[in-house]
């Protein structure tokens, strides 16, 4: 990982945050640790509550319950003091279409009363690379250009805590590469960063890592320690014909997960003595080659990914009988 | 590829549209409220040959005769008497702030003169900037009063019963001599005009940063919802000044409708008005969920500004009812001021009531939204 978790007093400290929409509880006695400067994924399947915590911690929903500090100012109290600290980006484009790259950014210059905003603004269209484009309105621009430019205006006002809210969604690989590279920038100078996400190969580049579904917490911890939190054991598998394996293997007992990488498989499972009886039952086949493995993140992800499914299924339309 | 008419096609899209119905809960209500709400002020509250109208009388003669024709009046349903008035200053100045559309003046000795033959003049002062609203009364007129004198010639007097009464009912059309229906309507419009864009627009514009998903970047800012309002409104004032200016100039150089009054009156009453309805709009916006819905509820509140102002039909020829529904109506206020400003040469402490009816409903409203803008996404 890029940066040690800095000492001292944690940028965000909540304990027991709730929040019920009608009789649903979106987000369930939740309490979250984060250290300055880390880089803190939130990960949990769609409408697991993700986003309705990270607009919780900023003040743009009220807790129904719950208690705790962001930024050393009280959640419920002191709302308006977080928002001048926090840069929120939001999972949709949320800055206005029918006004210039440089016509937002100045907008939201002026939102957050910044000094020298005019050096600012013309600094992040340097930094953006937009510089020669500024006049170009910013409806009209790519997805991933849009991704940069939502980035840029939530850093104008040099925030010490970033929200991101699956920030990547529908954005190419070059393009979060590079988004990566500079969240990570901004973690090494002190920034610390919240970021929500599907993607496994995001997660893997968090300090800490929170498993959400249904408004739950399921596992919380520094990243390095979540394949042991989740308690796999794993075997790899290669040889001739894995389609048929696999298929094969997902019938047989102490097997919960087979997933394929390239041109292996993992097998895993919890129960370390029934796994290990069926492979060793199938080595002696002889048709494939079997080797221990240390389960890493990717197999825990994809283990909770499998327990929890899609939060909305459990939403019902208006006027359908619940 | 078959070209036929596929019914189960057409059956899906029907089903479609209905649940999509039944979903967007606004635009049901409308469709059911609209015509049941049309129904009720077409059919009770409008009345094109209005009775009951306020009116002031100034008798200086107490005879029987005079008594017969106040009577006459009255009974007619046409004139409802609200008590008498005190010299002419007094009876021009109930005309101009609208506290009676008329003032009946008999003169002294009116008994007296009838029986000697000297034709004297009953004199009706009528307020006919609305000229609908005083016509109906004002045509009756001569016909109530020679039906409720003919009792009273009777023994000494029967010589003067039949025929041409003798005396005579002279009728002034204050403000608007020639009855133009124009002089009336363009003030009024104006009043329509404004509600319809200025509502509308504030309305709109700010559903327009829910649809588009701006309002989240724009509430995780520190602003305070004061700021947002007073910076989202003031465009549009701008736009009111600009279309009240065109409006105010197209109507004294196309219509030749006059404008006799206070300039500031007219300011004043104008401001308020604009102020009452952008904050409507900022009203109407935290109850819409879309830009469509924004629109369909602010039509809803330019019906009554049409039908219950007194804009379109006579506010004096409505029910009770109607008209304490029309008194909350921001656009019956400001049609008053400008009427009487532009018509009847009124300054401001002409009008100063309503003045103070706008800025009450300008309170309310305001209070209103402020309350339910909310600072946050819940």
């Amino acid at each position: 990982m890029s940066t040690a978790p800095g000492n001292g007093v944690p940028v965000i400290e909540v304990k027991g945050l709730t929040k019920i929409f009608g009789e649903r509880k979106v987000v369930d006695d939740f309490d979250i640790t984060v250290p300055r400067g880390a880089i803190y994924g939130f990960l949990g399947p769609n409408g697991s509550g993700k986003t309705t915590t990270i607009r919780m911690l900023c003040g743009l929903l009220t807790p129904d319950g719950g208690e705790g500090e962001c930024l050393g100012f009280d959640i419920r109290k002191q709302a308006e003091r977080i928002k001048e600290q926090v840069g929120y980006m939001t999972q949709k484009f949320s800055l206005y279409e029918d006004l210039s790259i440089r016509e937002n950014l100045d907008f939201v210059g002026r939102m957050y009363r910044i000094t020298d905003r005019r050096r600012r603004v013309d600094q992040s269209l340097k930094d953006l690379g937009l510089a020669d484009r500024a006049g170009q309105l910013a409806g009209t621009l790519s997805g991933g250009w849009k991704q940069r430019l939502a980035l840029a205006a939530c850093l104008i006002h040099d925030p010490k805590l970033l929200l991101l809210d699956e920030p990547t969604a529908g954005v190419d690989p070059k393009a979060r590469r590079d988004f990566w590279d500079e969240i990570r920038r901004l973690s090494a100078a002190g920034v610390t960063v919240l970021v929500s996400t599907h993607y496994m190969d995001e997660a893997v580049q968090c300090d800490f890592i929170a498993y959400i579904a249904y408004g739950k917490k399921l596992i919380d911890g520094p990243s390095a320690r979540i394949p042991e939190q989740v308690g796999l054991e794993t075997w790899r598998v290669d040889g001739p014909d894995l389609a048929a394996l696999e298929e094969r293997l997902k019938h047989e007992p102490g097997v919960e997960q087979v997933a394929r990488f390239g041109a292996v498989l993992h097998v895993s499972g919890t129960d370390k003595p029934k796994l290990d009886a069926t492979v060793e039952r199938l080595k002696a086949e002889g048709t494939h080659h079997w080797s221990r493995q240390v389960a890493g993140l990717e197999e825990a992800f994809i283990y909770l990914m499998a327990g929890a499914r899609d939060n909305f299924a459990r939403d019902q339309p208006d006027g359908a009988s619940a | 590829m078959s070209s036929a008419f596929s019914f189960a096609r057409f059956g899906a899209v029907l089903i479609k549209e209905f649940i999509q119905m039944r979903r967007d809960r606004i635009t049901f209500a409308m469709m059911i409220g609209l015509p049941i709400i049309q129904l009720f002020l077409f059919g009770f509250a409008i009345n094109a040959d209005p009775r009951h109208l306020p009116t002031l009388i100034d008798v200086a003669d107490e005879g029987p005769l005079s008594r017969a024709i106040l009577s006459g009046m009255q009974n007619s349903g046409y004139f409802d008497f609200i008590g008498p008035v005190g010299g002419t200053a007094a009876g021009e100045a109930a005309l101009r702030t609208g506290e009676a559309n008329f003032v009946v003046v008999i003169p002294p000795d009116f008994e007296r003169d009838t029986i000697r033959g000297r034709n004297p003049q009953i004199l009706v002062s009528a307020d006919a900037s609305d000229p609908s609203a005083v016509s109906g009364a004002a045509a009756a007129l001569s016909g109530i009063v020679q039906v409720a004198v003919a009792e009273t010639f009777q023994g000494a007097l029967r010589g003067l019963a039949g025929g041409a009464p003798p005396f005579s009912i002279v009728v002034h059309r204050e403000y608007n001599p020639e009855g133009r229906t124009s002089t009336n309507i363009v003030p009024g419009l104006l009043a329509i005009i404004l509600s319809m864009t200025m509502v509308m627009i504030t309305a709109v514009a700010i559903v327009k940063e829910t649809e588009r998903g701006t309002m989240e970047m724009l509430i995780a800012t520190p602003v305070r919802p004061l700021e947002v309002m007073l910076g989202k409104i003031l465009p549009y004032v701008v736009v009111g000044y600009v279309q009240t200016i065109v409006f105010v100039s197209a109507a004294a150089v196309i219509f030749r409708v006059p404008f006799d009054g206070s300039i500031l009156a007219f300011f004043l009453g104008f401001n308020l008005f604009i102020l009452v309805n952008l904050a409507l709009g900022f009203l109407i916006s935290t109850a819409a969920r879309s830009q469509m819905q924004a629109m369909q509820l602010s039509f809803f509140t330019i019906l009554p500004s049409i039908l219950l102002s007194g804009f379109m039909f006579p506010f004096a020829g409505m029910p009770q009812w109607a008209q304490w529904l029309g008194t909350a109506v921001p656009a019956t206020h400001f049609l008053r001021v400008v009427r009487k400003v532009m018509l009847k040469g009124a300054g401001v402490a002409d009008v100063g009531g309503e003045y103070l009816s706008l800025i009450v409903i300008l309170v309310v409203v305001s209070a209103a939204a402020m309350l339910r803008y909310r600072q946050t996404l819940d």
